[in-house]
C-alpha cells in the first residue's frame, strides 16, 4: 500500500516540477563535465532520460529491474556508451544518473511521508547507475578489443615485391594469435595476387624458440600445399645458434640470411619456369 | 570441461545415419558459425574437426546425434558442437588419441586431430556409448 | 543413388573440378573412377580443381594422397590446384601435410606445371 502511495507521490512531484528539476539537473552535470557536452545536448538527452523514467515509475512502479523500465535503459546505456567513446570517466558518467538524487533532496526528504518515497527513490537511480557502470565497461572493452584486433593487421603487412613474390617483414614478438593473423594475410595474398613465392623476413624477430619455429614450419607447408614456396630470410647470427642449440629440426625450410639473396633466390626459380614457357615447351 | 548443458535448450540437433547426415550436421555448424561472426580460418577449423568427429561417430558408433549450439562465456562468444551415440565405446581411449593409430581405414588423425582444431575437447566413453563435446572460441 | 564428381577430358589430361561438399560415398566413387579414367583413355596427367571446397578433412585428404600415388603408378602425374588458405591452414593443424602431391595456385598453373612435368619427361 504504502509503496503505491509513493510511486504516486514521486510521479506528482515529477510532473509538476519537472522543468525545475530537469533545469537544475542540466546545471549540476553541465558543472560536473566543466563544458565538455554542450548544455544544449546535455539537456535534450536528460530530457528524454526523465521522461522515460518518469513513464516507467507511472506505468510499473519503481523496480528499475521491471520490464517498464526498458525503454530507460536503453537510454541510459546509450548515453554510457557515448560517454565512453568520449573519454569521460566512470565516476562522471555514473554521476549523470546520481546527480537527480541531490536535485530531488531538498523537495522530498524533509517530511516524514515523502522522505520514504525519496528513499525508494534513491535505491532506483542506485541501480540505474550501476547500469550505466556496467555499459560503460562493456564499451571500454569494446574498444580496447577493437583496437588490439586493429594493431594486429598494422603490425603485419604483407606486400608485393615483384611480379610473383610477396613478402612480409616480421617485427617484434611472435605469439600464436598474430602468426595466426601473419599466415591468413600471406597466404591470402598469394592467392589474390597469382604469387608462387613468399618471403618471410624475420630480421626484426628478437627471439625464435621452438613454438615460433612451428608457425613459421606450418606456415611453410602450408603454403606448399596451395601451390607455392615459402622462404624464410633474415636469420640473424644469435638466432641460428639458438635454432640449432634448441635442437629445433628447421627440415625442408629454405632459408636464406638476408631478404636480398630470398628474393634473388625466388626470382632465379621464377625466370627458370618462364624460360620454359619462351621455350615453347608449353 | 565447463557444462553447456544449459545450452542445449537453444541446440538445433540432427540425427546422423548416413553419410549425408554428416555433410547436413558439418554444414549447420557452419551456418552458425559464420552467424556467430568466427573468422574463416576459425570457421573452417571447427567444420573440419566437425566432419571427422561425424565420421568417426558413424562408422564406429552406429551413429547418432549431433547438436550444435551458440555459446557465451564472459566475453567471448563461441559454438558447442556435440556428438553422442549408443556405440560399444572406445576401449583405450589413450590409444585412440594418439596421432597415426586407427581401428578402421582412416589416417588414425580423427580424433587426435579435431582435439587440435578446436579450443576445447571433452570425450567420455563407456560400453553404453560414446560422448565427444568441443568449444571453438569466435574472432 | 549418390551424385558423382564428373572426370572430363582434354587432350591428355584429365579434369576433375569439385564443385559440391563431398559426400563420402562420392569421394570413393571418384577414386574408383579416377584410376579406370586414367587406365581408359591413357592419360598423362590429372587436374583436381579444389578451388570450391571449403573443408578438406582427412578423409578427402587421404584420397587426394592415395589419388597421386595410385596416378603415379598408372603413368600418370596429379596436380591439386586451388586449395583455399583456411583449408591449407587447417590441414597442417590437423596434421596433414599431402607430401608426394604436387600442387599449384590455380587451374591455369596446374596445366602448365603438367606440360613442363610431360617435357621433362620427353
Amino acid at each position: 500500500m504504502t509503496a503505491e502511495i509513493n510511486t504516486r507521490l514521486l510521479v506528482e512531484i515529477l510532473t509538476a516540477r519537472r522543468d525545475d528539476f530537469l533545469a537544475q539537473w542540466t546545471r549540476t552535470i553541465g558543472d560536473d563535465l566543466q563544458g565538455r557536452l554542450s548544455l544544449a545536448e546535455l539537456g535534450h538527452e536528460l530530457g528524454e532520460l526523465y521522461e522515460a523514467v518518469l513513464k516507467a515509475i507511472s506505468i510499473g512502479g519503481l523496480d528499475g529491474r521491471g520490464e517498464h523500465f526498458g525503454e530507460a535503459r536503453s537510454l541510459l546505456i546509450e548515453l554510457s556508451r557515448n560517454r565512453a567513446r568520449q573519454g569521460f570517466t566512470p565516476t562522471e558518467t555514473a554521476r549523470s544518473v546520481f546527480a537527480l538524487k541531490e536535485v530531488l533532496e531538498p523537495s522530498l526528504a524533509g517530511e516524514a511521508a515523502s522522505a520514504q518515497a525519496y528513499l525508494q527513490f534513491a535505491r532506483l537511480l542506485d541501480d540505474l547507475g550501476l547500469l550505466t557502470t556496467e555499459a560503460y565497461v562493456r564499451t571500454r572493452e569494446e574498444i580496447i578489443s577493437s583496437q588490439a584486433e586493429q594493431l594486429l593487421e598494422l603490425s603485419t603487412p604483407v606486400v608485393k615485391l615483384w611480379d610473383g613474390v610477396v613478402g612480409v617483414p616480421l617485427v617484434g614478438t611472435l605469439d600464436s594469435a598474430r602468426t595466426q593473423v601473419v599466415m591468413e594475410k600471406l597466404l591470402q595474398t598469394l592467392v589474390d595476387t597469382d604469387s608462387t613465392h613468399a618471403i618471410i623476413d624475420i630480421t626484426g624477430v628478437p627471439t625464435v624458440d621452438t613454438q615460433v619455429a612451428q608457425h613459421l614450419l606450418k606456415t611453410v607447408v602450408a603454403a606448399r600445399m596451395m601451390g607455392a614456396r615459402c622462404i624464410i630470410s633474415g636469420i640473424r647470427p644469435q638466432i641460428a645458434q639458438t635454432i640449432v642449440a634448441l635442437g629445433i629440426e628447421f627440415g625442408d625450410i629454405p632459408t636464406n640470411s638476408s631478404l636480398a639473396d630470398a628474393l634473388r633466390q625466388a626470382l632465379k626459380e621464377i625466370a627458370l619456369e618462364t624460360e620454359d614457357d619462351v621455350k615453347g615447351l608449353l | 570441461m565447463k557444462d553447456f548443458g544449459a545450452a542445449g535448450v537453444t541446440a538445433e540437433a540432427i540425427p546422423v545415419a548416413n553419410s549425408s547426415d554428416v555433410v547436413s550436421a558439418r554444414q549447420t555448424v557452419r551456418n552458425l558459425s559464420q552467424r556467430s561472426g568466427m573468422s574463416l580460418v576459425h570457421q573452417t577449423k571447427l567444420v573440419t574437426a566437425a566432419s571427422e568427429l561425424g565420421r568417426n561417430m558413424l562408422i564406429y558408433g552406429g551413429g547418432g546425434v549431433v547438436r550444435v549450439a551458440a555459446v557465451t562465456d564472459g566475453g567471448r562468444s563461441g559454438i558447442f558442437v556435440e556428438f553422442r551415440d549408443q556405440g560399444p565405446g572406445i576401449g583405450d581411449i589413450e590409444l585412440a588419441m594418439t596421432d597415426g593409430w586407427t581401428s578402421g581405414n582412416g589416417m588414425g588423425l580423427g580424433l587426435s586431430g579435431a582435439k587440435r582444431l578446436v579450443d576445447e575437447f571433452d570425450i567420455e566413453t563407456g560400453p553404453s556409448g560414446t560422448t565427444v563435446r568441443i568449444v571453438k572460441w569466435g574472432r | 543413388m549418390t551424385e558423382r564428381v564428373p572426370v572430363l577430358k582434354i587432350g591428355e589430361t584429365l579434369l576433375v573440378s569439385i564443385q559440391t561438399d563431398l559426400e563420402d560415398q562420392m569421394v570413393m566413387d571418384l577414386q574408383e573412377d579416377l584410376s579406370n579414367r586414367i587406365v581408359d583413355t591413357g592419360a598423362k596427367g590429372v587436374v583436381i580443381d579444389i578451388s570450391a571446397l571449403e573443408i578438406v578433412d582427412s578423409f578427402v585428404g587421404r584420397m587426394l594422397a592415395t589419388n597421386a600415388s595410385i596416378s603415379r603408378v598408372l603413368g600418370a602425374e596429379t596436380i591439386v590446384v586451388g586449395m583455399r588458405p583456411a583449408v591449407a591452414m587447417t590441414l597442417v593443424e590437423l596434421g596433414l601435410s599431402l607430401n608426394g602431391v604436387r600442387t599449384a595456385l590455380n587451374l591455369e598453373r596446374g596445366l602448365k606445371l603438367l606440360r613442363r612435368l610431360g617435357a621433362e619427361r620427353a
